[in-house]
């Protein structure tokens, strides 16, 4: 075993308590950043599903011949905010009415005349799903001579947008905040554990030791921590994710827990965290010895 | 082997100088007392010795170093060709004296398989060979000052320099440390030994610096003295 590697680990069996103590901490400030991901994530999920439902429908005057459609069809494929293209005709556009709109499905049956005209339905890709896209489409398809009139649910999208820009600014300023303190507490853990073994870095220095050989033992110490602390932090994370869900009270459909690459992404933070934090504090300690 | 010219030392939050205009210049296997009261300046000059403070004016040289101009990273450089005891002894308490010894070694980045021949080797040499295994708080003040000499040899620096080793020991373990560092100074290295044991200093019969008020007021080798 190097040396590095044999003083870090001498040094968790030295302070024990200190040890604990800074991985506690670690993991706590963790858990509550990992916690407000778990939220961020399932809400940006949610908008997401959401936004699937953006669609624009172009009503098609009746009796337009049906190779106009098609050659339009393949026209408004090409756009670059359209993901799929469908034409929707009078039949099959009753037939959805009744099925979908049960409380007039008696009203639907007595007609005598279907009123309900063709149509194109566009859904767009993801990232054109907000009403600036949606309405710059619409307003391509009224270019068409055999199109009636566009709709998209304009009120609804812009709703929906700003419902995503909200949700991004706030989850942005409390994700940073989160992850603010979370660096603030470790580093204020890590410095004390430095402090605690000042009498040995001045030693190392006193015997000659490099300031890099002098800070190996802490950078490692230091990303063992945030490791263990990331660790505890996930357990934390998934322990309550899964007494949420168990409640079952209807809002744990649909939710979801960390990736494992989203989890590997929280444990390389804890790491991260530990490595800058001890590399950050030793770095100012040796600066003033 | 080291020598001072014209130094003076100022701390940023002292109004007096620490050391003011000091000369001196201490040949190869050379065994010199740093002698004087308490603030007189005698830690200051062994401070500079070893590039924990800088001069503020003037030049010292140590073992070929420019400490003036010593860069940080070569530091370690110059510490590697010196060894350091003080009065307190600075070992570390959950390391055995073996250990406290090696730890030395280890980060000057020795070989791990000679580690153990110059650690046994050291500890013979101070008279410890039998308390490799004891941590410091067994040991007696004159063990613990002679593991932090084991120590300070154990690279096999030039110059040994000692702040008030004997400062914390009994007549004793004065002698017997005194005795080694006289032994070691003997084998060829330059020891730098401040102290204010006047009786310890009149009859080892060693050159001796006066320091008072920051300023060499005396040197036993030489006839020129200021305000003497």
């Amino acid at each position: 075993m190097n040396l590095v590697t044999r003083e870090a680990l001498h040094s968790f069996r030295r302070a024990r308590t200190l040890s604990a103590l800074s991985v506690t901490t670690i993991a706590f400030a963790l858990f509550v950043t990992g916690l407000f991901g778990l939220v961020a994530l399932n809400l940006h999920g949610a908008i997401r599903q959401i936004a699937e439902r953006v669609q624009v429908v172009a009503f098609i005057k009746r009796d337009t011949p049906s190779q106009q459609i098609s050659a339009a069809m393949t026209d408004i494929g090409v756009f670059p905010e359209v993901l799929t293209v469908e034409y929707v005709s009078e039949t099959q556009a009753l037939e959805r009415a009744q099925r979908e709109l049960t409380e007039f499905r008696e009203v639907y049956q007595d007609l005598e005349v279907n009123p309900l005209p063709p149509s194109i339905e566009l859904s767009l890709k993801p990232q054109f799903r907000d009403a600036t896209h949606a309405a710059a489409v619409a307003e391509r398809l009224r270019g068409f001579d055999f199109v009636e009139e566009v709709k998209f649910g304009q009120d609804w999208v812009q709703r929906l947008d700003s419902l995503r820009d909200i949700a991004g600014l706030v989850g942005l300023a409390i994700g940073l905040a989160f992850a603010l303190v979370s660096i603030v507490i470790i580093g204020v853990t890590i410095r004390i554990t430095v402090l605690q073994r000042a009498r040995e870095i001045h030693i190392m220095r006193l015997v000659g030791a490099t300031d890099w050989f002098v800070r190996g033992p802490f950078l490692l110490e230091g990303a063992i921590k945030g490791f263990l602390g990331g660790s505890a932090a996930l357990i934390l994370c998934g322990s309550v994710f899964a007494a949420f869900r168990a409640q079952r009270i209807g809002l744990g459909v649909g939710l979801r827990f960390f990736t494992p690459g989203e989890g590997t992404l929280l444990l390389l933070f804890g790491v991260l965290l530990g490595f800058g934090g001890s590399l950050v504090s030793v770095g100012r300690h040796l600066r003033q010895v | 082997m080291i020598r001072f010219s014209k130094v003076t030392k100022r701390y940023p939050t002292g109004t007096d100088a620490a050391l003011d205009d000091v000369s001196f210049h201490i040949g190869r296997g050379e065994f010199v007392f740093l002698t004087g009261h308490s603030g007189a300046g005698k830690t200051t000059i062994l401070k500079l010795m070893f590039a924990e403070e800088r001069p503020t004016s003037g030049d010292v040289r140590v073992s070929g170093f420019g400490i003036g101009t010593l860069k940080r990273d070569e530091v370690p450089r110059l510490r590697r060709r010196l060894g350091i005891i003080f009065q307190d002894f600075r070992l570390l308490e959950g390391r055995t004296a073996a250990e406290n010894i090696a730890f030395a070694l280890e980060v000057t980045g020795s070989r791990a398989e000679v580690i153990p021949r110059r650690v046994a080797r050291v500890l013979e040499q101070v008279g410890l060979a039998n308390k490799a295994d004891a941590l410091p708080r067994e040991l007696s003040g004159g063990e613990q000052q002679r593991v932090a000499i084991a120590r300070a040899l154990v690279n096999d620096p030039p110059v040994l320099l000692a702040d008030e080793p004997t400062g914390n020991l009994d007549e004793r373990a004065t002698r017997g440390v005194f005795q080694l560092l006289c032994d070691i100074n003997t084998a060829g290295t330059v020891v730098v030994m401040a102290t204010h044991d006047l009786d310890l200093v009149r009859h080892a019969n060693k050159r001796t610096l006066e320091m008072r008020d920051g300023r060499v007021v005396f040197d036993s080798i030489s006839d020129a003295t200021e305000s003497w």
